[in-house]
């Protein structure tokens, strides 16, 4: 049981920590605001509950349990309602995303960037 | 295997600490920061328990509340800084 406990819980930590960093390198690389969001937001709305759900199998049933519970919901609840905050924010101060027009290709020769 | 993912959190905070001096507009920074914030949540929960600290969960349930509450202060100035004179401010566009 504790085996089966101790490898699920590294299963959670290594698929969280692999997330984190994808939407680290998402968040540094893409290059549109819009796309930085999906790859910072998404990622983080995954990573954190496997992170935290990986620390809880580890630990022994008490109150702390019940904290990272709650961090976790609270994480869960918090975190797209902040990522669409900051979506809307952007789109409301003038910024556009980037957009690559393919209704024109699929009439016309080629595709073609803006 | 929890060192392994309190390094990918750290490595995740510098790239997204890189995003945030880099950042071309104050929204990529914004955007970074709260992914910062995010990181330093699981970041005081995985590390407060591996060194054993005492009341770590508190204190990352706080920083988790500020976090979100700051993010969303900063958002809403961003959004209503640019038109001061329509309506009567936040509420009347609410």
């Amino acid at each position: 049981m504790t085996a089966v406990l101790e490898s699920l819980s590294s299963l959670c930590l290594l698929l969280g920590g692999v997330l984190c960093i994808t939407g680290g390198v998402g968040l540094l690389r893409m290059p549109d605001f819009f796309s930085r969001v999906h790859a910072s937001g998404v990622t983080d709305t995954l990573a954190a509950p496997l992170l935290l759900i990986g620390l809880l199998l580890q630990m022994e049933w008490s109150l702390d349990s019940v904290k990272v519970i709650l961090i976790l919901m609270l994480v869960l609840a918090t975190n797209p309602t902040a990522t669409h905050a900051m979506a809307k924010a952007t789109l409301h101060g003038g910024q556009q995303p980037l957009v690559f027009d393919d209704e024109e290709s699929t009439g016309g020769e080629d595709t073609s960037k803006p | 295997m929890l060192t392994a993912a309190i390094v990918a959190i750290l490595v995740t905070m510098f790239l997204a600490l890189i995003r945030t001096f880099l950042g071309p507009t104050e929204y990529d920074r914004m955007l970074a920061a709260n992914s910062f914030g995010t990181k330093t949540v699981l970041l005081i929960a995985l590390g407060g328990y591996a060194l054993s600290w005492n009341s770590f969960l508190d204190v990352a349930l706080l920083y988790a509340l500020l976090n979100f509450v700051g993010t969303i202060a900063v958002m809403r100035f961003f959004e209503y800084r640019n038109a001061p004179e329509e309506g009567n401010g936040p509420e009347s566009a609410a």
